[in-house]
């Protein structure tokens, strides 16, 4: 009776376990085999890299350039405005923090990471397009803002997670502290801030509601900060509700890009955290 | 504890020109007119984290250019003691002392520059601790801190450090290599060659070779014995062989108390204290 329970419980534990791998491989399966035709039938080369899209025109283009530069600009953006901001943040909470201060600071940044994207669009659209417009100059800023709580948590542990005697070592050759923390541990909490970065520009790339509240979403090539783009999650939500046929399996496509980036990014990912420990 | 028992000094003939040896307790004249002999005056000492008095009524002048080895059974107050020196103590949270500790007659507790402090006061660890940099950086890390910054200057202070602590052969053709790729061993060496590139006057080892394996011991003994003169050595240890082998003066530490200072050599032989004598014979500890 015991043994039949733990059998039971065991393939319990395992099918949970699986679910998450299964969700994967649906997603894979679905994803490719709807877009990998598409891209067949536009030709890779045309869908990759033309600078047109137009899906209603005849005949239609796929070139989906546009949005792909706009999903890397605006990515690039967002990670030029929060990691030096999110870094040192993390570099205050983990080693200059009161306790005291700390206790307000710290759940203020957590509470940063659950609020809903579209929240954030809305403060982009009362805040921050009246300054800046619909453009990627908005979009950059307001993805700097969403990205903070992830750069912060992960290169606060890694800044943590660096020995004691490091920091012990620089303060007895009478570095200060400041110079301690930026010259030795900082360096030395390097892969660990990597790693908080490549979460980051995951976490940009993926971005769609707030982005598309203030980001124009004009599908041509990005030509200005101060001009609006379209990147490639706002591309298939905008156009997925109306779309059919090529159309559509072309959007499809596009999330089969989109899923490439977010793969490399979680590939680059593990492997600066197996370096961090 | 009685304060009487620091006075034991011995004429050292290595000492040669100096000669300040012999002069004691009153030579507390200004660095102007001469340096004293002591590199530390430590006057009416007491530690305390918290509520735990754990250095009481410390009295010892330390001498410069010896080595002096501080030793004890574990909680003694020895490594405690030792960051007093160079006030790595500031860290610990609760720590509070009352007491005069005097660098060549300034106290280091007084309006001072904590910072400059460390420079003139030099520390080795227990577990060998580069920096996660390249060899070269590693030692290049304190005296770009105090305000070295041509290629050449810096070239010539690693070389020599390293040259200094014997690791110059063994390191010079891969000063660019991260530092942890090393051995503990040199990895040591490192750190002593790292503490002094900063040109510091005193030098605290805390337990250096705890971690090491027995050559890499001897050699940083025998390092240590080359370095006394030129600097004031302080060393804790647990080694009582290795108190004899290299130190000039030892002091005996229990349950924060200092029970006998004297020379070493005559601490070996004749301690004056039961419990040193139950303590160096290993009765306890």
């Amino acid at each position: 009776m015991q043994a039949l329970k733990e059998k039971i419980m065991r393939a319990v534990f395992f099918l949970t376990a699986l679910s998450s791998i299964l969700a994967v491989a649906l997603i894979c399966y679905f994803l490719l085999s709807n877009g990998l035709p598409a891209i067949g039938e536009i030709g890779p080369q045309e869908f990759l890299l033309g600078e047109e899209w137009s899906p209603s025109d005849t005949p239609p283009s796929f070139g989906i350039l546009p949005m792909i530069l706009g999903s890397l600009y605006v990515t690039a953006g967002a990670i030029v405005i929060g990691v030096p901001i999110g870094v040192l943040s993390a570099v205050f909470l983990a080693r200059v923090c009161p306790k005291k201060l700390y206790k307000v600071i710290k759940p203020g940044v957590d509470l940063l990471a659950g609020i809903p994207s579209v929240v954030y669009g809305f403060f982009g659209m009362a805040a921050i397009v009246p300054l800046a417009g619909n453009s990627m100059l908005s979009a950059c800023i307001l993805l700097g803002v969403m990205i903070l709580p992830t750069v912060v948590a992960i290169s606060e542990s890694a800044i943590r997670a660096v020995p004691e005697h490091y920091y012990e070592g620089a303060l007895a050759l009478g570095a200060g502290h400041y110079r301690s923390v930026f010259r030795v541990l900082l360096p030395a909490a390097k892969s660990g801030v990597l790693a908080a970065v490549v979460l980051g520009v995951g976490r940009a790339i993926g971005e769609t509601m707030a982005v598309i509240m203030v980001a124009g979403n004009q599908a041509r090539m990005p030509v200005s900060l101060f001009k609006g783009v379209r990147t490639l999650t706002a591309n298939i939500v905008i156009e997925m509700g109306y779309a059919t046929g090529l159309h559509r399996d072309a959007l499809i496509a596009t999330g089969v890009v989109l899923f490439v980036f977010i793969l490399i990014i979680n590939i680059s990912f593990s492997v600066l955290r197996g370096k961090a420990l | 504890m009685n304060g009487g028992a620091v006075d034991i000094i011995k004429k050292d003939p290595k000492e040669g020109g100096h000669g300040f040896a012999g002069v004691a307790r009153h030579s507390e004249g200004r660095a102007d007119i001469q340096k004293p002999a002591h590199c530390f005056d430590i006057k009416d000492l007491d530690l305390y984290y918290g509520d735990f008095h754990a250095l009481k009524d410390v009295r010892m002048e330390m001498e410069k250019g010896r080595i002096t080895a501080l030793i004890g059974p574990s909680g003694c107050g020895k490594s405690t003691l030792l960051k007093t020196l160079n006030r790595m103590n500031d860290l610990i949270e609760g720590c509070r002392i009352t007491g005069d500790v005097e660098l060549f007659g300034e106290n280091i507790y007084g309006n001072i520059d904590v910072n400059m402090l460390r420079k003139r006061v030099g520390m080795v660890f227990q577990k060998p601790n580069p920096f996660p940099l390249s060899i070269y950086d590693n030692i290049a890390f304190g005296p770009r801190t105090h305000g070295v910054k041509s290629r050449y200057d810096l070239d010539e202070i690693i070389e020599t450090s390293l040259r200094d602590t014997a690791i110059w052969d063994e390191v010079k053709d891969r000063l660019k290599k991260p530092a942890l790729d090393l051995s503990g061993g040199q990895q040591q060496r490192l750190c002593i060659a790292r503490a002094l590139a900063v040109s510091p006057e005193v030098i605290l080892l805390d337990e250096p070779t705890s971690a090491l394996d027995p050559v890499s011991t001897g050699k940083i003994e025998e390092l240590l014995i080359n370095l006394s003169g030129k600097y004031s050595i302080i060393i804790v240890t647990h080694n009582m062989q290795q108190a004899a082998r290299i130190s000039d003066m030892t002091a005996f530490f229990l349950l924060g108390e200092m029970i006998e200072y004297s020379s070493t050599e005559a601490m070996f032989a004749r301690p004056e204290d039961k419990r040193t004598e139950d303590y160096i014979t290993g009765r306890f500890g």
